[in-house]
């Protein structure tokens, strides 16, 4: 009897200390959160190195790019302690700095020397600086993202499209250098039967809940010279986001929107984008430079059927991006902000960032993409490089989502919905956005 | 037996617990059997209830914590009702209402007395019409949306096939006319069977003999629907729609998950623009003001309709 409840008294304390060893070990564990999409695999996999080299193990809490600004933010704003690293969205940064989500890493950086100067200039100023232009940095540039274009290569390389194009519209089938090119292209395609099947011309941002139409449009807007606000006086909006150029620029996206695009693409995003040119029904498709690495190995449309070409100009030869993508940030309510750091360290470092590349990650570092051989490998590289240099982005104030809402609104009730004119479209923002702004304070 | 198991209870009660517990009333006894869900209540209905009220007053925001609250007084109150997009919203919803309300009570009470002639197999059918209501929504709303496509969908194609124009051009969705038909119609499908259970429940009501004695003075069919059938079924017919009308006043799901409100706001009923304000713009105080309009709107139309059926039941 004595025996045996020695036994049983043994049992219990071993399986009480291994399961506080295990306990301790987990308490270790990071969680990082980001969107559910490519890019966050490859992550996964190149984070099984700084386990190897730490020790310490890597949760992930991704979100479908639907629900993840919403699922997120609420997160940050209720002080949640479930993520300890955030790959937050480029235009949160100024909210998550000011009612601080995030840690600051100024002083991070210098410790460790890193270098804001060692990443592309756009990746700093969009994922890490708040205030914009200023050295105060709240996250590493971690995935450089930018709207660029895809095309169906093997398409406009037949000879007879090749032929009937040149006699209609007077020059070579190819990558379109401007807007109105493009607008040609998508028309010529529009409805054409192709290897048996009907194919449309483009496929566009229209989406309507979260981000979408404002992403699509503003891509279009900025190369025909719109501007979020005077540059001589901050938040002063009317004639710069309402100018002449940027009614047209609306126009021609309703335009491109009414004429190309497949029928009941009124609400289209970025997967619905992907659907529509992997099952073969676009000639050319706006997208995040993410999907490409997907879409080049797609035995479909992937391989040498596909090609890439950046933004075109817009009529007065201004050329400018949607920027895309995001930082990696240290959340201020976790408590395992050392470990957290660590991963920030390792992250940054030249040979990750490198494999963050051959992954299908798309690094921010110059030693990267400056690498002489980086353009060729990738058949997307070279788009992706050139596509980086001429980004803009959306307003990061803290009253972000208000400024998005109402550009969501006003671009779809015009863009989709055909209400109103493009001028009264950018009246109206105008209108929302002093009305954001007053409230806040910062007029 | 039981007053046996009572009286060990009631010897094995320690004596200071068993003075406390005599000295209870039976309306105390009640009041404390009934205070665990009192204060549930309270905590999850009735102090959110007052917090809301609270903070319509406000400028807050939930998503900057440290932002000093200042009080607006009725500012909140004052923009919304001289919101345009607001008002805008609010007939989207009435349109939504009062189109799904006439549909499902007119296809609904029809099928309630079809079903109660009680044919052969008139029990199959039943449960076969069930059937759209014991889906979830969700799983609603994403097939519908397959079957809206123009490229693909079958809704398209059976429209095609019988009005001969092409499938690519019946945009249900993403056309400004068609896209609030489209929310109605898979609101009316799910949604009918609901209304022809009340229904059926009010006509099994009818007493047989009602009709007999109607049988005897020769009154016709029509004389017995319209005399008897109707009057009697009226009060489950206004319950289904008092149901109906505070449901799809607060519709969100499936407005969300097949257009979203779009195209463009043509069918932003005015719980997506709530759902905006509040969790997407985090303008907390003023869509706590708008909240508070619509749950006074809604309160004061439910009443004024509860008491129209409490007089149709009194005649």
């Amino acid at each position: 009897m004595k025996s045996s409840l020695k036994l049983a008294m043994g049992l219990a304390s071993a399986i009480a200390a291994s399961t506080a060893v295990s306990n301790a070990a987990h308490a270790e564990d990071l969680t990082l959160c980001w969107a559910a999409w490519d890019p966050a695999n490859a992550l996964v996999e190149l984070s099984k190195d700084f386990t190897k080299e730490t020790g310490i193990g890597m949760k992930f809490e991704f979100v479908p790019w639907t629900n993840y600004a919403d699922r997120f933010l609420n997160e940050l704003n209720s002080h949640g302690k479930l993520c300890d690293l955030i790959i937050g969205d480029s235009q949160w940064i100024g909210g998550a700095a000011e009612n601080g989500h995030y840690v600051k890493l100024n002083d991070f950086f210098d410790k460790e020397k890193i270098s804001m100067d060692d990443f592309v200039p756009a990746t700093v100023v969009g994922y890490s600086e708040w205030p914009k232009n200023t050295p105060n940095y709240w996250a590493l540039p971690a995935m450089g993202d930018v709207v660029g274009w895809t095309y169906r290569k093997d398409w406009f390389s037949k000879p007879e499209l090749q032929k009937e194009f040149k006699e209609k519209y007077g020059w070579d089938l190819g990558p379109p250098a401007t807007f109105d090119q493009l607008k040609q292209i998508a028309e010529f395609f529009q409805k054409r039967q192709i290897d048996g099947k009907t194919v449309y011309g483009a496929s566009i941002y229209t989406e309507r809940g979260s981000e979408g139409i404002t992403m699509g449009a503003m891509d279009v807007l900025y190369s025909y010279g719109f501007q979020y606000e005077n540059p001589k006086k901050p938040y002063e909006m009317e004639g710069f986001v309402n100018s002449d150029k940027s009614v047209k620029g609306l126009e021609f996206y309703k335009a491109l929107y009414d004429c190309c695009t497949p029928p009941g693409a009124s609400n289209s995003y970025m997967g619905e984008g992907v659907d529509a040119f992997k099952s073969g029904q676009v000639a050319m498709h706006m997208n995040f430079a993410f999907t490409w690495p997907g879409l080049q190995k797609d035995e479909n449309v992937g391989g040498d059927k596909i090609g890439y070409f950046v933004n075109p100009k817009g009529p007065d030869g201004d050329q400018f991006a949607q920027l895309g993508g995001q930082g990696i940030s240290v959340v201020s309510y976790s408590d395992k902000q050392e470990s957290a750091l660590k991963y920030i360290k390792w992250f940054a470092n030249k040979d990750v960032q490198a494999k963050w590349w051959s992954l299908g990650g798309y690094s921010c570092l110059n030693a990267v993409v400056k690498d002489p051989k980086f353009p060729a490998s990738q058949p997307y590289a070279q788009t992706f490089l050139d596509s980086m240099a001429i980004v803009k982005d959306f307003w990061a104030e803290p009253s972000y989502a208000p400024l998005l809402q109402a550009s969501q609104k006003r671009f779809h009730d015009y863009v989709v919905a055909g209400q109103g004119s493009p001028k009264d479209a950018l009246d109206g923002l105008v209108k929302d956005w002093t009305q954001v702004f007053q409230d806040d304070g910062k007029m | 037996m039981l007053n046996r198991t009572a009286e060990t209870v009631a010897r094995a009660t320690p004596e200071p617990l068993a003075r406390k517990v005599r000295g209870i009333s039976d309306k105390g006894l009640a009041w404390l059997f009934i205070s665990p869900t009192i204060l549930l209540l309270l905590a999850i209905n009735i102090f959110p209830l007052f917090w809301a009220i609270y903070l319509s007053f406000t400028n807050y925001r939930a998503n900057r914590p440290n932002e000093v609250v200042k009080n607006l007084g009725f500012a909140n109150y004052q923009r919304i009702l001289g919101d345009q997009d607001i008002w805008i919203a609010m007939q989207t919803t009435a349109h939504f209402v009062f189109w799904t309300i006439l549909l499902q009570t007119l296809i609904g009470f029809t099928l309630a007395w079809l079903i109660d002639r009680k044919f052969r197999g008139h029990a199959f059918w039943t449960t076969l019409i069930l059937v759209p209501m014991m889906l979830s929504p969700a799983v609603v709303g994403n097939f519908w949306r397959f079957l809206y496509e123009p490229q693909i969908g079958l809704f398209s194609y059976v429209i095609s096939f019988a009005s001969g124009i092409p499938p690519t051009s019946i945009q249900m969705l993403s056309n400004v006319s068609l896209a609030p038909w489209s929310i109605i119609i898979v609101d009316t499908w799910m949604w009918t069977p609901y209304v022809m259970l009340i229904c059926l429940a009010g006509l099994r009501s009818i007493p047989e003999y009602i009709y007999e004695a109607a049988e005897v003075d020769r009154a016709s069919n029509w004389r017995q629907f319209w005399s008897i059938t109707l009057p009697m079924a009226l009060p489950f017919i206004m319950l289904a729609v008092l149901f109906r009308g505070i449901e799809n006043f607060k519709m969100f799901d499936m407005v969300n998950l097949l257009t979203g409100g779009g195209p463009g706001s043509t069918t932003e009923v005015a719980s997506i623009t709530l759902k905006r304000q509040a969790f997407e713009s985090w303008r907390t105080g003023y869509s706590s003001a708008f909240a508070i309009i619509l749950f006074v709107a809604v309160f004061g139309l439910a009443n004024i309709y509860v008491k129209a059926l409490n007089k149709v039941k009194q005649r």
